[in-house]
């Protein structure tokens, strides 16, 4: 009887602990969504009750206008599409190469792709912003996509788990006359779906997210601005109107949050396959 | 050997996008910005002379590369030390069989949704110094929240950015060591348990162990990103407040839009090849130092 009434006040305590870091935890994102929602778009205050009830659309909606973000949504959906179906393809062309192919110098050639790993965006992104310029990529989808279209991360991840199939697989396959990119297609992508959905949902978010390289390579142009970039302007508009800002942040949050709600399987595989590797 | 050189044509193509992309957008940039860390260039940027690798020197010691140094690193101090403990301490909390983890364990987790963009965002409506919900609760403990904002005082600005990392990381770390935390085999806690050891030894001498490659790798992660905050700056502060530059850190020294040296393609390329070597060395001097007391058990 003591032991269970020591073991309910310990589970109570549990309880209580993570639901008070619970709450600091979402703090940030509640009191912004409850701004977003309880006021006005031209209100210079912050709601004085953080209880959720006169709920109203209009700062949303005004943001949503005044910020241009279907334009700045679509863009950054295509782009972020655009890079995943990018990365994958060429990690799978590279991937296969390294696990199903001979040739000379396969061991040394691996490793220089795995070196350039260690090379990070801030380093690189002085020099390609030139020759994005050189290129007329400036302000354009091009210049938004292309640099990003190889991952050696990608790489890497496709060529483990390629290794891991049957060997067997792959000489039944010759034995009945079967190319390199029908098997490649139809037997080893397959068998592989699950770490492609995994390293497709980490190419979205990282290009959904980026802010570095688009903040350079687009220079103003609105048309082609991803919404990472793009919010600023609603913050920099116009002091007066820092609500339009909660707005625009709801917007922008809101299409990853239900992601990640609906793909969190594959998004913690993907982060612990990253762990691995470091 | 016939069999050896009859994949090559196939290899070339495959391999082809892969090597043109990395060489022309990581390769090449990285080879240029070595060399064109040479170069001294006058006051507008066109005029350039090579000046060696000492110019390198002249770079890492001048007053801003040094401030933004201290900047950076002061930076890490402030978040990967309490984004590394608080992370695990809410993965352990949540490591227990309870009916509605996973609810909490989701909350956790959510921050990882948060793009630098958004995360910065969300903390600089919140520390609005006269709108703003966190002067409004806290500044009769706080005064500053008000007057003149966390993020306006050379005091304070870099503490704000810091809070901004560490709760956008806390997602990524609670979700990396949770699932470390998981992968520890349960029996060896069974055996810690007959053996006598109480929540604490359970911790430090079966837990800590098994999941020290992860943290190890999560340290790192950390690491390079405080080193390489940029988007937070641009952001929450512009590298101000000014004229003290408080969150100039080396990538917003490099990039950030007002910099000094914005235009100054040595000085620029001269910084940015700096910063990778210190993140590289960091990373070593991590893996070396912390290598010998982990337990790569698999």
């Amino acid at each position: 009887m003591a032991a269970d009434t020591v073991r309910g006040a310990r589970k109570f305590g549990r309880y209580t602990l993570l639901v008070v870091l619970a709450v600091i935890v979402l703090f940030p994102i509640y009191a912004v969504v409850l701004q977003a929602l309880k006021t006005g778009p031209d209100s210079l205050d912050h709601p004085r009750s953080l209880l959720p009830v006169d709920l109203t659309l209009s700062t949303i909606k005004a943001a949503w206008t005044q910020g241009n973000l279907g334009r700045l949504l679509l863009n950054s959906v295509f782009v972020s599409v655009m890079v995943t179906l990018g990365v994958v393809l060429t990690s799978l062309l590279a991937a296969y190469a390294f696990a199903f192919l001979q040739f000379p110098l396969k061991g040394p050639i691996f490793v220089l792709f795995l070196a350039t790993m260690l090379v990070p965006a801030e380093v690189t992104v002085v020099i390609n912003e030139r020759t994005a310029d050189s290129l007329g990529w400036v302000n354009s989808y091009q210049g938004l996509i292309v640099p990003s279209l190889a991952s050696t991360f990608g790489i890497f991840l496709v060529r483990q788990v390629f290794l891991q199939l049957p060997t067997e697989l792959r000489e039944a396959a010759s034995l009945d006359g079967v190319g390199h990119v029908r098997f490649l297609w139809e037997v080893a992508a397959p068998l592989s779906r699950p770490t492609l959905g995994a390293l497709g949902l980490f190419t979205f978010l990282g290009t959904w997210n980026a802010y570095l390289w688009p903040s350079q390579v687009i220079r103003g142009d609105r048309a082609h601005e991803t919404v990472q970039i793009g919010l600023e302007r609603l913050k920099n508009n116009d002091i007066s109107k820092i609500n339009l800002v909660t707005g625009g942040l709801v917007v922008a949050a809101l299409p990853i949050f239900i992601m990640l709600v609906l793909f969190q399987r594959q998004l913690v595989r993907g982060l612990t396959a990253g762990a691995v590797k470091g | 050997m016939k069999r050896r050189l009859r994949d090559v044509p196939w290899a070339v193509v495959m391999l082809l996008p892969s090597v043109v992309l990395i060489a022309v957008w990581t390769v090449y940039p990285l080879v240029k910005a070595v060399q064109n860390g040479h170069l001294r260039c006058d006051v507008t940027g066109t005029k350039c002379i090579d000046a060696g690798w000492g110019r390198y020197w002249d770079v890492f010691t001048s007053t801003e590369f040094q401030h933004a140094l201290g900047v950076s690193l002061k930076l890490m101090a402030l978040t990967v030390p309490a984004g590394l403990v608080l992370g695990v301490g809410l993965a352990v909390l949540a490591d227990k069989h309870l009916r509605g983890i996973g609810v909490f364990r989701t909350i956790f987790s959510s921050t990882v949704a948060t793009s630098v963009a958004v995360a910065s965002l969300v903390w600089f409506v919140l520390l609005q110094p006269q709108i703003g919900v966190f002067a409004d609760l806290f500044s009769g403990w706080f005064p500053v929240l008000k007057n003149p904002g966390l993020l306006n005082d050379p005091g304070t600005a870099l503490l704000a950015v810091a809070f901004s990392s560490i709760w956008a990381n806390l997602g990524f770390t609670f979700i990396i060591v949770t699932a470390a935390l998981q992968s520890v085999p349960r029996d060896l806690y069974e055996s810690a348990f007959v053996d006598g050891a109480g929540n604490v030894r359970r911790f430090t001498n079966v837990t800590l162990p098994m999941i020290a490659p992860t943290l190890l790798f999560v340290t790192v992660v950390l690491t390079t990103r405080a080193l390489q905050t940029y988007g937070e700056i641009a952001l929450l502060t512009g590298g101000g407040p000014n004229p003290e530059k408080s969150t100039t850190t080396i990538p917003y020294l490099i990039y950030g839009r007002n910099s000094i040296i914005s235009g100054d393609l040595g000085t620029k390329s001269a910084a940015a090849v700096l910063l990778f070597v210190l993140s590289l060395a960091l990373a070593l001097v991590q893996f070396r130092g912390l290598d010998k007391r982990v337990h790569y058990g698999r």
